[in-house]
């Protein structure tokens, strides 16, 4: 196959992947743009083979083998629940291969065309170095946030003297043998820069606490893409520069969405130690003395089967608990009855962008019926039960309110605003950011403790027994 | 028509031809010139790289505001899919017919990008078909 055919060939593949993002805007059409991711990769993968680079398949055709049983099963078995993890661990694949292609790049830089061997043009050095260090940070910090989301580290923010410190020197480090290496090419020195990255990505992510979760993810999806488009530029393939750069805007762009969901800068959320205060610590323990209206599933069933419309606000705690699917038999009977049931789905909800979305349509909850705040924010004062489960910070009034609270300026879901605000939990400590919810104290809000799936469960025997 | 003219016209047409290939050896000899001062001034191949990178960037950033926020999970299921398009560049290097440190790099990248490939266009086929799902 000649340099022209191939070229072509992957602009086609380039176009498939374009079209398979448009898809995704719309759930009608979604679909059909998975497919064109499919066409895109196959023929990207054929044409490669193609060319006259490739001469041996047998090695070729076992590892992808290998590597499809592996993904395929893993796919297949993974529970819903558990996404935010598999996604992260695929990211660190993707951030490993990147390093692997860069290595082999280095130490046969000819099968490339980038020169021969301790002759490497400079400029392609210095993309591979890169495409090595931006997927090295990928790597180690995709395997951190794997560990947290899968509850291996703990998921609170660890936070260490002089750490921003060290990350900047580490940073320094890397410029200065970027420079080194393109000028002497010591392949020990490409080894040294990669170690010296998946320090700097454990570094980054450890400090990061759980909640920031949908941040790192969408933060690693787009270092996946930059990576990828590092590589693109050393082997000066198109196709891998087009498909990095619409991966990095994807996870840049969800990034962005997220930090806005929170009210928070990007640099305050990679430089971590959110919650960590001391000051609002105590803050918190004082108040969580003053009283609480204690209610049970069945008070809960009786007010929600009496109401005309019930607003359903899910959070992490829905998808620990794995309570959707209870909570969508309970929201079935209550729609039985002739109440109007919505559920209102907060931007950084959960642990990735979406996550309650496919959370919620797991469990048979129709497409529609889930509404994004700006959607649904306003018809809250005219709902008479909002049914908080498992959300704890996106729905706190300080928010608004208080200046002080670290949450101040984000935007929540307005639950207060409801003429009864039932708030299932299992016990009255605060959120993720260490916050007491002043929401709990409301004379309109009533507290049922306990597990969300627990409470789904008693809620539907109470409503089935009403009859 | 005497021999006499017969033999006048051949050497007269023969001169047209060579004549004619003379120019063409002109012509032949400008293409080749033109072609090479094109080649000389044609722009780096890292330029032409970034002009398709930036573009890419452009229509990326469009077509995923577009996206419905609903779908943000399989976005990124899907996005980590073609991410490892990299297999691309892992293929080239596992190709070499003789096995050495290059090619085992290469097909260990390989098996990474194809876990990544079937694993990543599987959970987002799984979470589309959740969501398309009638009722």
């Amino acid at each position: 196959m000649t340099p022209t055919i191939s070229t072509f060939l992957y602009l086609i593949a380039g176009v498939c992947f374009i079209m398979a993002l448009r898809g995704l805007s719309s759930a009608a059409s979604a679909r059909s743009g998975n497919l064109y991711g499919i066409c895109g990769m196959v023929i990207a993968i054929l044409t490669t083979l193609l060319t006259p680079a490739v001469a041996k398949y047998s090695g070729i055709i076992v590892a992808i083998g290998i590597g499809g049983v592996i993904g395929a099963y893993i796919a297949r078995k993974i529970k819903m629940t558990a996404l935010p993890q598999l996604v992260a661990a695929f990211h660190s694949l993707v951030g490993l291969a990147a390093v692997f292609v860069a290595a082999a790049a280095l130490y046969n830089p000819s099968a490339f065309g980038i020169g021969v061997v301790d002759a490497i043009y400079t400029a392609s050095l210095i993309e591979m170095s890169l495409g090595t260090i931006i997927g090295a940070i990928t790597f180690s910090g995709s395997v951190i946030a794997f560990g947290k989301l899968q509850g291996l580290i703990a998921g609170k923010p660890l936070v260490f003297p002089k750490q921003h410190l060290l990350n900047a020197s580490l940073g320094i480090g890397l410029v200065v043998l970027i420079v080194i290496f393109s000028l002497y090419q010591h392949h020990s020195l490409f080894w040294l820069m990669t170690v010296i990255s998946l320090v700097l990505g454990v570094l980054l992510i450890l400090p990061i606490g759980g909640a920031d979760m949908p941040v790192v993810i969408s933060m690693l999806n787009s270092y996946s893409g930059w990576a990828a488009a590092g590589i693109g530029f050393t082997l000066n393939n198109h196709l891998l520069l087009i498909t990095g750069a619409l991966v990095g805007a994807s996870g840049a762009i969800l990034s962005y969405i997220m930090c806005k969901g929170m009210n928070r800068s990007i640099i305050n959320v990679i430089l971590g130690g959110f919650g960590t205060d001391p000051a609002t610590a105590t803050a918190a323990a004082e108040a969580s003395d003053k009283p609480v209206k204690l209610s049970s599933a069945e008070d809960a069933a009786y007010m929600m089967e009496n109401a005309r419309n019930v607003i359903i606000v899910p959070g992490y705690g829905m998808a620990v608990a794995q309570a959707q699917h209870a909570l969508r038999e309970m929201a079935d009977i209550l729609k039985s009855k002739g109440v109007k049931v919505r559920y209102a789905i907060h931007p950084v909800a959960g642990r990735m962008p979406g996550h309650m979305n496919v959370l919620l349509a797991e469990a048979n909850v129709p497409y529609d019926s889930a509404l994004e705040l700006d959607e649904i924010n306003s018809d809250f004062g005219s709902t008479d039960v909002a049914f908080v489960i498992g959300a704890n910070d996106i729905t706190n009034p300080a928010a608004k309110t208080n200046k002080a609270s670290p949450i101040y300026g984000m935007p929540i879901l307005d639950v207060e605003r409801a003429q009864t605000v039932f708030f299932v939990k299992r016990s009255l400590a605060s959120g993720y950011a260490g916050v007491d919810n002043e929401l709990f104290y409301r004379d309109n809000t009533m507290m049922v403790l306990g597990d969300a799936k627990k409470v789904c469960e008693e809620l539907v025997k109470a409503l089935k027994g009403g009859h | 028509m005497d021999l006499h003219s017969v033999a006048q016209q051949t050497a007269r047409l023969n001169g047209v031809i060579q004549e004619i290939s003379g120019e063409l050896n002109n012509i032949e000899s400008s293409i080749r010139q033109a072609i090479a001062a094109q080649g000389s001034g044609s722009a780096d191949p890292f330029v032409l790289g970034l002009m398709v990178f930036v573009l890419a960037c452009f229509v990326g950033y469009y077509v995923v505001w577009k996206v419905t926020p609903a779908l943000h999970s399989p976005l990124m299921a899907v996005t980590n899919a073609i991410s490892s398009v990299i297999i691309v560049g892992a293929l080239v290097a596992a190709g070499p017919a003789v096995l050495g440190i290059s090619s085992t790099f290469g097909l260990l990248a390989v098996v990474l990008a194809s876990i990544n490939i079937f694993g990543g266009f599987i959970v987002t086929h799984r979470m589309l078909s959740m969501f398309s799902k009638k009722k």
